[in-house]
């Protein structure tokens, strides 16, 4: 049985605003307003359309974001799971609509710790009280996301024999996409040596296994799939979605260092869609460092858990690869203003709609987008189809 | 700059006052037995409220572990490099730490340690972190 979410709702309208410079010249509030208004544009709708604004940045996020547009709402989500929320959002938007709790949504990011114009740095609120994290991660050094991070790279090099070298292969490869991505911070290709000289950050990340710190917004708008049909854009449909989460923001408190979320979110979505792991034409994932962007592609069940090292390290994940992966350069290349999964989901978009010039992925039909939060702690996966999915 | 000093909750006093002796405790649950780190009101593997502080041997071995080049937030800045590792303890429960008393090389996984009690806080609690386990010990 066709399950009753594939396929009911699109994604209309995708637009980001990310500059090669890594800084933006306008202030948060400004680039959300702005998104909406663009991505509105993009879809062929207007702000009288909307009756849902989701956004996971600061208290009543969504309520006071609405305001500012002038909608009053009839359903709001502000969850808040860090990088993965807006997967989660458009999980959230197309149950929502596709049961009539509301007909068009737009979700908006938009963050400037480049420039340093939002004092959250893009990661949300700081965090206070009595929080686990403080009394007994920060005492012993962590903080930095690369020191949980490299727990996870650890571990995994001691259980499948994964190496530096393995890891180095995949920004590699995500820079070759950069190169064709005029938006993109890092253009300039580098060898596995280059990122093995780079300095060690949290051992055993070095520099350039670590993302990007830019500036960055985006949103999207999603709808009905029957209202999809009649809009600007070739609608990109919701074709399954999943969300799993594992622990909060202690890396110690995850049950298994070398395996994230997607290994319940991803098969859930891919179910969902009805395609498996072989049907996907192109990847878009959260590699807020390498060892995130490997596990990511086992846990989706592109290749057996342990064996991602080995996966990678043939440049099958870049330009002429089997496995198209982060064709926007990611926030290795791309940009990373502190929760890239609004940009995993756009140039899904982009490639679906055949939109991605230079780096477009030839006849990309099915497309898996997987957002991670916190440090590992929640994925969320979508898988979206053009129209011969449908 | 002086490491974080972490603020000890009502929840999690009967922890610190132990450091002060050199003690490692821990919570076990009375109700199924789970051994319960960081310090919970409720069980989370049965949500029974029989938390029961226990005594660790403070003996264990390296789940993982990393060597910190730069400071994981401010106040570690004049201590890099460090060691920061996830620890198996004997007792089934896993907590976070650092790794000191050795070089960073010689730090492997699945490695025996025990607990240390150098880092003292300017109350009197201690800061338990580990050591290589002396060699020929179990």
């Amino acid at each position: 049985m066709v399950h009753p979410l594939r396929g009911a709702t699109a994604i209309v309208g995708a637009v980001d605003a990310v500059s090669p410079t890594g800084a933006l010249d306008r202030p948060v509030a400004a680039l959300e307003v702005d998104m909406v208004k663009q991505a509105l544009d993009d879809a062929g709708l207007t702000i009288g359309d909307v009756d849902a604004v989701i956004s996971n940045n600061g208290m009543m996020a969504s309520l006071d974001l609405a305001e500012r547009l002038g909608v009053r709402g009839r359903f709001t989500d502000s969850t808040m799971t860090g990088g993965s929320s807006f997967e989660v959002h458009v999980e959230h938007a197309a149950v929502a609509i596709a049961h009539g709790l509301c007909d068009v949504a737009v979700i908006v990011y938009a963050a400037t710790p480049r420039s340093g114009k939002n004092p959250f740095g893009g990661g949300g609120p700081p965090m206070g009280g009595d929080l686990p994290f403080l009394e007994w991660d920060l005492p012993y050094g962590l903080g930095l996301p690369a020191s949980s991070y490299s727990l996870a790279a650890r571990r995994h090099m001691h259980e499948f024999g994964t190496t530096n070298e393995q890891l180095a292969a995949i920004a590699v490869s995500f820079r070759e996409w950069a190169a064709k991505n005029p938006n993109a911070y890092h253009r300039t290709p580098i060898t596995v040596d280059d990122v093995l000289e780079s300095p060690w950050v949290a051992e055993p990340l070095h520099k350039l296994d670590c993302c990007l710190v830019t500036d960055g917004a985006g949103a999207l708008v999603l709808t009905s799939a029957d209202r999809a049909r009649d809009l600007r854009q070739p609608p990109v449909f919701v074709l399954g979605a999943g969300t799993a989460h594992t622990h909060g923001m202690s890396i110690s408190q995850m049950p298994d260092l070398t395996t994230t979320g997607a290994a319940v979110s991803g098969p859930q979505a891919l179910s969902m869609a009805g395609v498996g792991p072989s049907d996907i034409d192109v990847v878009e994932l959260y590699d807020s460092f390498t060892i995130t962007a490997l596990m990511t592609l086992e846990d989706l069940g592109f290749c057996q858990k342990g064996e991602g090292g080995a996966f990678v390290a043939d440049g099958r994940l870049g330009p002429g690869g089997s496995l198209p992966t982060n064709t926007n350069g990611g926030g290795l290349a791309y940009t990373h203003p502190g929760m890239y999964g609004m940009f995993v989901l756009v140039e899904a978009v982009r490639q679906l709609r055949g939109d991605s010039g230079e780096r477009q992925v030839s006849g990309a039909e099915v497309a898996v987008a997987n957002g991670c939060g916190g440090v590992l702690s929640c994925t969320s996966t979508i898988v979206l189809g053009g129209g011969s999915t449908i | 700059m002086t490491r974080f000093e972490p603020k000890p909750t009502a929840l999690s006093e009967p922890f610190w006052e132990g450091t002060s002796e050199r003690e490692l405790r821990f919570q076990r649950c009375g109700g199924c037995g789970a051994a319960v780190w960081y310090p919970r009101l409720r069980c989370p593997s049965c949500l029974g409220d029989d938390l029961r502080w226990t005594r660790s041997s403070g003996q264990g071995s390296v789940y993982t572990f990393n060597v910190m080049r730069r400071p994981g937030n401010p106040m570690m800045a004049d201590e890099v490099p460090y060691v920061v590792a996830i620890i198996d303890l004997d007792e089934g429960y896993r907590m976070l730490t650092n790794i000191t008393g050795c070089a960073p090389e010689a730090i492997e996984c699945g490695q025996r340690v025990e607990v240390a009690w150098d880092v003292e806080l300017s109350d009197g609690r201690r800061l338990p972190t580990f050591v290589p386990s002396p060699a020929g010990s179990t």
